[in-house]
């Protein structure tokens, strides 16, 4: 439920749902009715679950496209400024694709996704050598249903971080 | 010109029993029919009519016990769904016949309107090891096509039978069969959030299903070596996703190449000594070829794009691939050296997993347009293209070996939906599910047994 709970505050994911009407999607329904009652708010900056919830993991693209948004642009500004913030954490960038386009070709567009993510965040400043960047393709779906606001969902880039060094 | 025909078929049939007796413990040998002249058979098939009247066959029940109606089953289904064949109800039947001693009475199997007839047997010899013998007769013509009969071990009845329908596909269209090959795909278990995704291997009619990978990592887009028992793949074990080889009967798995970017989309060349695939460069992805010996790799393109989907042509001159190098995904063909690279496509929409025939005078697309997914052909000049079946989703194109038949896998959409494997003919009809036990995608199509 990891995925749900950073759909719940990610601002971005906030305003698909109020511009393209989310109800319907098998994920959606699966989400609990209060983020306040799960102590979101609470997350212990510098953790994990500050950077999900407060910062936002991930961002979103057009149809065939690893272009950043200016939404993305924004996410990413605040992602580059709390891993600046919070050095230690390596991290890893993965790409995905939604399922209405071909295997091989998604996991290259995956990759695309991931390294227009990788090379932004690096001119604002996050070492390249701190990030890793993966493509899933179309094979890691974070949302399931026929229509154009799942498949929105998941062609995203997801900034995860791993155990901190040092 | 029969019995030289004849004979060198005979000496086909022992070359590749041979062969056989050594992988599979097979052995064919042909049995002539007593006291004819074996004849060019009167009864034939044109593959190469636009729309193929399927061939009215009779197929007996073989005789001997349960295994011996299996076979003739197998057969039956084999021809069956080809397309190219019609089998008549066994109720139909009025000659008993039953087993390969005698002649039919003909003149019974033209009341039913049987061009064909297959009678057969199936025995057990004191060593344990099954004897099928096979007997195809032009009804009209009133003789005997081929005989053959096979010694082989009980577990191999199918394999048998599948030999015996290619038998039967060969005498009468002319061309190769392909009933007597198998498939790698990908299985896929679980909801679509978290699916489980394995290679795994059947026949081409779905039986003798078995896994190769354990579901430990993710792993897609199998293809079959043409020369060996042997698949190469794309894993994601290990953190970075690369392509691998593996060996289907002994499971022992190899990585292709080391090299620290990612790999994917990998294809044989057609002697089995190269591999073709792609390699990811920050955001682009273009291919290269690895030789398997010396494992070298060559660049082939070099473009600010995705280039991917590369399939050699069966001269192994030139390489078929995908590039969004003109903004969307289109198909283009360039020399094996990588020179010479000519869009192809042209049409509305976008066209990805060209796979080039094994007769060389078609590629197989997925095309993408207005919201739907399409297998297709097209010529390797870019003429001709045509549609075989349109959908929500259809991808990924396989060939059967003689170039006639297509796979590929369709997805019904949806939370609890999943790809399944399809199978449809040249010509755009006789499409049918391929069975299998769950999802399934990512099909690739064997070569021949031998």
């Amino acid at each position: 439920m990891r995925w749900t709970l950073s759909l719940l505050k990610s601002p971005v994911i906030i305003v698909l749902a109020l511009g393209l009407g989310l109800a319907g999607c098998a994920n959606n329904r699966k989400l609990p009715d209060n983020a306040g009652g799960l102590g979101l708010n609470n997350a212990t900056p510098g953790s994990q679950q500050d950077f999900t919830v407060n910062v936002g993991d991930r961002v979103f693209f057009e149809t065939d496209s690893s272009a950043l948004t200016g939404t993305a642009r924004a996410t990413l500004d605040k992602q580059a400024a709390w891993l600046s913030r919070y050095p230690n954490y390596p991290i890893t960038i993965e790409g995905h694709a939604d399922e209405r386009g071909t295997r091989e070709y998604n996991i290259a567009l995956g990759a695309r996704r991931a390294a227009a993510t990788r090379d932004y965040l690096a001119a604002k400043g996050v070492p390249v050598r701190r990030m890793r960047t993966i493509s899933y393709g179309k094979e890691r779906p974070v949302a399931v249903c026929d229509d154009i606001s799942c498949w929105s969902q998941n062609r995203r880039a997801v900034t995860l971080l791993a155990a901190p060094t040092g | 010109m029969s019995d030289m025909y004849q004979t060198k078929r005979c000496a086909r049939s022992l070359a590749r029993a041979a062969k056989q007796l050594a992988s599979a413990m097979l052995l064919a040998l042909a049995l002539a029919m007593p006291g004819a002249m074996p004849a060019k058979a009167l009864v034939e098939l044109d593959l190469n009519k636009a729309n193929v009247e399927p061939l009215p066959i009779a197929i007996t029940d073989f005789a001997g016990d349960q295994v011996a109606r299996d076979i003739a089953g197998v057969i039956e289904a084999d021809l069956k769904n080809s397309g190219l064949f019609r089998p008549i109800e066994k109720a139909a039947f009025i000659d008993k016949i039953s087993g390969t001693a005698g002649v039919p009475r003909f003149e019974d199997w033209r009341v039913v309107n049987a061009q064909a007839l297959v009678t057969g047997q199936v025995t057990q010899e004191s060593d344990g090891r099954l004897k099928a013998e096979f007997r195809l007769w032009d009804v009209f013509g009133g003789q005997q096509i081929v005989g053959q009969q096979f010694f082989t071990s009980p577990q191999n009845w199918r394999r048998v039978a599948h030999i015996v329908a290619d038998a039967i596909y060969q005498a009468l269209t002319g061309e190769k069969g392909y009933f007597d090959t198998r498939v790698v795909y990908v299985s896929e278990q679980g909801s679509r959030l978290k699916r489980i995704k394995r290679l795994a291997i059947m026949d081409q009619d779905g039986a003798n299903a078995r896994m190769l990978t354990s579901g430990d990592d993710l792993v897609l887009t199998p293809r079959f070596s043409p020369t060996r028992q042997e698949i190469t793949y794309m894993s994601f074990a290990g953190g970075t996703p690369r392509v691998y080889l593996l060996q289907i009967e002994t499971g022992q798995r190899e990585l292709v190449s080391n090299l620290p970017n990612m790999s994917f989309s990998p294809r044989f060349s057609p002697d089995g000594q190269k591999i073709v695939m792609s390699l990811q460069q920050d955001g682009n992805a273009n291919i290269y070829s690895m030789d398997l010996r010396s494992r070298t790799t060559t660049r082939l393109t070099n473009t600010p794009a995705i280039d991917t989907a590369p399939s050699f042509s069966p001269d192994g001159n030139r390489i078929a691939f995908e590039s969004d190098r003109g903004g969307r995904q289109q198909i283009y063909v360039m020399n094996a050296d990588g020179s010479n690279q000519t869009r192809i496509s042209f049409g509305q929409g976008a066209y990805a997993t060209p796979v080039w025939s094994p007769r060389g005078d078609l590629i197989a697309f997925t095309k993408q347009s207005g919201g739907k997914f399409a297998i297709g052909v097209i010529k390797p000049d870019g003429s001709g293209e045509r549609i075989l079946t349109e959908g929500f989703h259809n991808e990924g194109p396989t060939w059967a070996p003689n170039g006639r038949v297509l796979m590929f896998f369709r997805d019904s959409g949806g939370e609890n939906g999943g790809p399944s494997i399809y199978s449809i003919d040249i010509s755009g009809y006789n499409e049918h599910r391929i069975p299998t036990e769950g999802f399934a995608s990512d099909p690739a199509w064997s070569p021949l047994l031998d």
